[in-house]
């Protein structure tokens, strides 16, 4: 069975997202994510959905998920590389992914999280970029 | 207003739906759709063939590109025989869902198409036609 690959750097993962999912493989990765977490001890996790053409709200639940489980796990998500065209749809879709960080690209996805898996989190929260909901508290 | 091209695919498992957005993504490249509406409509026909298999027990997909003067558009039937939809109103309102889901398959496709056109009866099946012009 296919499986999305996910790279353990240091104290991070990393999932690239390379093919168009079916629905099935999206709820493998899930799975397969949180696993992960659990048996590396990861702080962070970057999903890059850069090569994804489009995000339809089956792979925005995947994503909100991804992103609330890894929480409960001790570990943020933060999703990189989103096209302009996809973001756009997104919303007019109606999902503003509550609770899921983004960043423009793996760099800026990376300073952010490795600023919090080196730093104590109270004091990172107020630098981190706000969510469509404001507060972050949103799970999906 | 004429139809250019039509074709027909079968929307019955997850991959289908894979194979629709991809069909999908084809003919909007080919009408000379821009990067932002090929991406709404192939998202939306991702949602759309999504109900199609997990509410209508599979279907079918009908994509035809129209032409109407200077405007070209693609339009997108999907129609299964599955039990149909009690209250329509409600399967339209975001956030309704029967499956667990996000409740945005419908209401969220509307939104990112400029024609939308929904038939259902009880028992008989569910046709939702699509259009989106360039």
């Amino acid at each position: 069975m296919d499986r999305i690959p996910i790279l353990r750097i240091g104290n991070l993962l990393l999932v690239t997202i390379q093919v168009d999912m079916h629905d099935r493989l999206a709820l493998q990765l899930q799975d397969d994510l949180t696993s992960r977490i659990s048996t590396t001890g990861a702080r962070g996790v970057l999903l890059d959905i850069s090569s994804l053409e489009i995000v339809d709200s089956f792979i925005g639940r995947m994503i909100s998920n991804i992103a609330a489980m890894a929480r409960v796990l001790d570990a943020e998500t933060v999703v990189v590389g989103m096209q302009p065209a996809v973001a756009i749809t997104l919303v007019e879709l109606g999902l503003s992914l509550p609770g899921v960080r983004t960043a423009l690209d793996i760099d800026k996805g990376m300073s952010l999280l490795s600023a919090y898996t080196s730093t104590d989190r109270d004091r990172l929260e107020p630098a981190l970029p706000a969510t469509a909901d404001g507060d972050g508290s949103g799970g999906g | 207003m004429a139809v250019a091209a039509d074709e027909v695919i079968q929307v019955r498992n997850q991959h289908d739906i894979v194979n629709a957005r991809h069909a999908v993504r084809t003919r909007a490249v080919a009408a000379g759709f821009r990067l932002v509406d090929q991406t709404k409509i192939v998202t939306a026909a991702s949602e759309l063939a999504r109900n199609t298999v997990s509410y209508g027990g599979g279907g079918t997909l009908r994509i035809e590109t129209l032409e109407d003067g200077l405007r070209t558009g693609l339009r997108l039937t999907f129609e299964d025989h599955g039990p149909g939809i009690a209250d329509i109103g409600l399967a339209l309102t975001d956030g309704y869902t029967t499956s667990g889901g996000m409740g945005l398959g419908l209401s969220g496709s509307k939104r990112l198409v400029n024609e939308f056109d929904i038939w259902s009866k009880q028992g008989e099946g569910t046709r939702v036609t699509v259009t989106r012009w360039t």
